[in-house]
């Protein structure tokens, strides 16, 4: 492309400084993260503070496992992320497909109500949402952060969009007249179809759980159950924090997204970037 | 097919659509519609969680004059007004040049850079907000200690002085979105026909030119839908001050939002009724600049 572009005249190498500078100041807090827990607490107050990497990885990790019930809250964190991406996938896919193949009664009109929704801004849902699990004896009960979250209207979005475009109506309509039954049909060919946006969606709902914050924050109530957000949240104060400990914690949190990130990213910043992107 | 089902378990095709959709309605209609439709109740009632729900009184308006009476409110709406301009008018202006330049002038790096502008968006708050309030502590803080390296000068408390903590978090704000809204310029971008600019040259037009009448014309639509997300989600801004502020909303109140005292509204001072009657009134003004956004752009579409 730049060969042909006119435009190719552009300064190529000032580009290439204005955006590496800008890189380096979205990635810089991450690194000087990873620094800092290798650290301990008084190094990091050091002036200059440190730029390298230090040797108090195990101590800040001994830190944060006697301040915390460390590997639980990371447990729980993972636990809660799969299950929310399990049931979210199957009924977002359940979802989708009918919205995309099928008819039934008020279709439009629901699927207009669930994508109203998604408009609408998340504080709204803070106070029933509370609520709900009140009544439902669900406080401090981690079904109440990966239930609710399986009802997402992005995921039936994504998936009826893509049902409709890579599901094709006759095979499904040969299927049924070779006998294949409506379970079958949806496992044995919608869902195989379906793989990409399966991953996508995945990929998203796992995420926003793992960071989920408002969700534990409101529902949560033993720092046994926390997830890690808001466990590692707790060893904040205003006096004697641990710093090197909290950063450890962060660092740990963060490495999942890292990976998955790494592995992914290209069908991650397409599936977040969704519906803005056609 | 090899396997089958016993016949009395057999779907029919009829029913089928109820049965697929049903378990996502459910949760759906539970977790959704029924607590938005309760939280309408509940604006006209006042009602504390710990006195159950016997306890609760139908009192008409009265939750929407308090809170347009309560200082408060305005002063959060302010904060929010606030932080959503300072948080999202830089993200457009850095992400749109910035999309441009690695439009043109990346192509094997590409997936990396855009990678690392990305990478704060699916991070998680917490360890954002643990991450910042290192960085800009005052004594000890990497940000101080460059700002006294390149000027010299006392140590600014970032975090502790009701001036400063708005930046601060503004900052934070921007450095977590612009690249998302880098994406979503690629994107565009990728749109605009090539030939456009090439008819441009040969009518000898220059590059700040073609960026002017080309360019950012084209990109219209997209920088209309971007700067309504950023309106929507500066609005809403909850977790960045939530946590910088360990849930207090600051000195003075600086950083609270709207979101941040409404959950203090319902979870601190147990006022749930009046906090249910804050959401429908914020949700009104989401609504509303929304629309005034839609019509910002619609006018200066007409004109050009």
């Amino acid at each position: 492309m730049t060969a042909m572009s006119p435009r190719s005249r552009m300064p190529s190498w000032a580009a290439h400084a204005v955006v590496g500078v800008g890189a380096l100041i979205m990635l810089a807090p991450f690194y000087f993260m990873f620094v800092f827990a290798t650290q301990s607490r008084g190094e990091i107050f050091n002036l200059p503070p440190p730029m390298w990497f230090g040797d108090d990885l195990l101590a800040n990790l001994k830190i944060l496992t006697d301040r915390l019930p460390f590997w639980r809250n990371l447990g729980w964190s993972l636990y809660v992320a799969l299950a929310s991406t399990v049931l979210t996938l199957l009924f977002c896919s359940m979802g989708g497909y009918a919205f995309a193949l099928m008819e039934f009664r008020f279709k439009k009109q629901l699927f207009a109500l669930v994508m109203a929704t998604m408009l609408l801004p998340s504080f709204m849902g803070m106070i029933p949402s509370f609520m709900i699990m009140d009544a439902l004896g669900w406080i401090d009960e981690h079904r109440a952060l990966y239930v609710p979250g399986a009802a997402s209207a992005f995921g039936i979005f994504l998936m009826r969009q893509f049902a409709a475009s890579a599901v094709p109506k006759e095979l499904i309509e040969a299927a049924r007249m070779d006998g294949c039954g409506e379970f079958g049909i949806y496992w044995r060919i919608v869902l195989p179809l379906l793989k990409p946006a399966l991953g996508t969606l995945g990929l998203v709902t796992f995420i926003a759980s793992w960071n989920n914050f408002i969700g534990p924050l409101i529902v949560m109530r033993s720092l046994e159950n926390y997830t890690l957000p808001l466990a590692l949240r707790t060893l904040q104060s205003p006096v004697n924090t641990e710093w090197g400990a909290l950063m450890t914690g962060s660092a740990i949190a963060t490495i999942p997204l890292l990976i998955l990130f790494a592995l992914s990213s290209r069908q991650l910043i397409a599936g977040l970037t969704a519906g803005a992107v056609k | 097919m090899n396997m089958r089902w016993p016949n009395s378990l057999r779907l029919s095709p009829r029913w089928a659509p109820y049965v697929f959709i049903s378990p996502f309605l459910v949760l759906f209609a539970v977790f959704g519609v029924f607590p938005l439709l309760f939280s309408l109740y509940l604006a006209f009632q006042s009602w504390e969680p710990t006195s159950g729900l016997d306890a609760m009184e139908f009192v008409g308006l009265a939750n929407f004059s308090f809170a347009l009476q309560d200082e408060w409110f305005w002063k959060s709406l302010k904060n929010t007004a606030w932080l959503a301009l300072a948080s999202g008018v830089p993200q457009h202006l850095v992400a749109i040049p910035l999309a441009v330049f690695i439009h043109n002038s990346f192509k094997r790096m590409r997936d990396a850079v855009v990678g690392a502008y990305f990478l704060p968006y699916i991070t998680s708050t917490v360890a954002i907000a643990i991450m910042f309030s290192s960085l800009f502590s005052t004594d000890f803080g990497l940000i101080n200690a460059g700002l006294h390296a390149l000027f010299g000068g006392e140590n600014i408390n970032w975090l502790g002085r009701p001036e400063h903590i708005k930046p601060a978090i503004a900052f934070i704000v921007f450095w977590r979105y612009v690249g998302f809204n880098v994406v979503l310029y690629l994107a565009a971008l990728q749109t605009i026909p090539k030939d456009l600019y090439e008819a441009a040259t040969m009518d000898g037009a220059g590059r700040v030119q073609q960026f002017f009448y080309i360019t950012l014309p084209s990109l219209k639509p997209m920088i209309f839908f971007g700067v309504t997300l950023s309106v929507i989600g500066g609005l809403q801004l909850f977790e960045e001050p939530f946590i910088l502020t360990g849930g207090k909303g600051g000195a003075d109140q600086s950083a609270m939002t709207s979101a941040v005292y409404l959950y203090r509204m319902a979870f601190d001072f147990n006022d749930f009724g009046g906090a249910s009657a804050m959401s429908w009134l914020l949700f009104l003004v989401v609504a509303l600049m929304t629309w005034l956004t839609n019509r910002a752009f619609r006018t200066r579409g007409g004109a050009a």
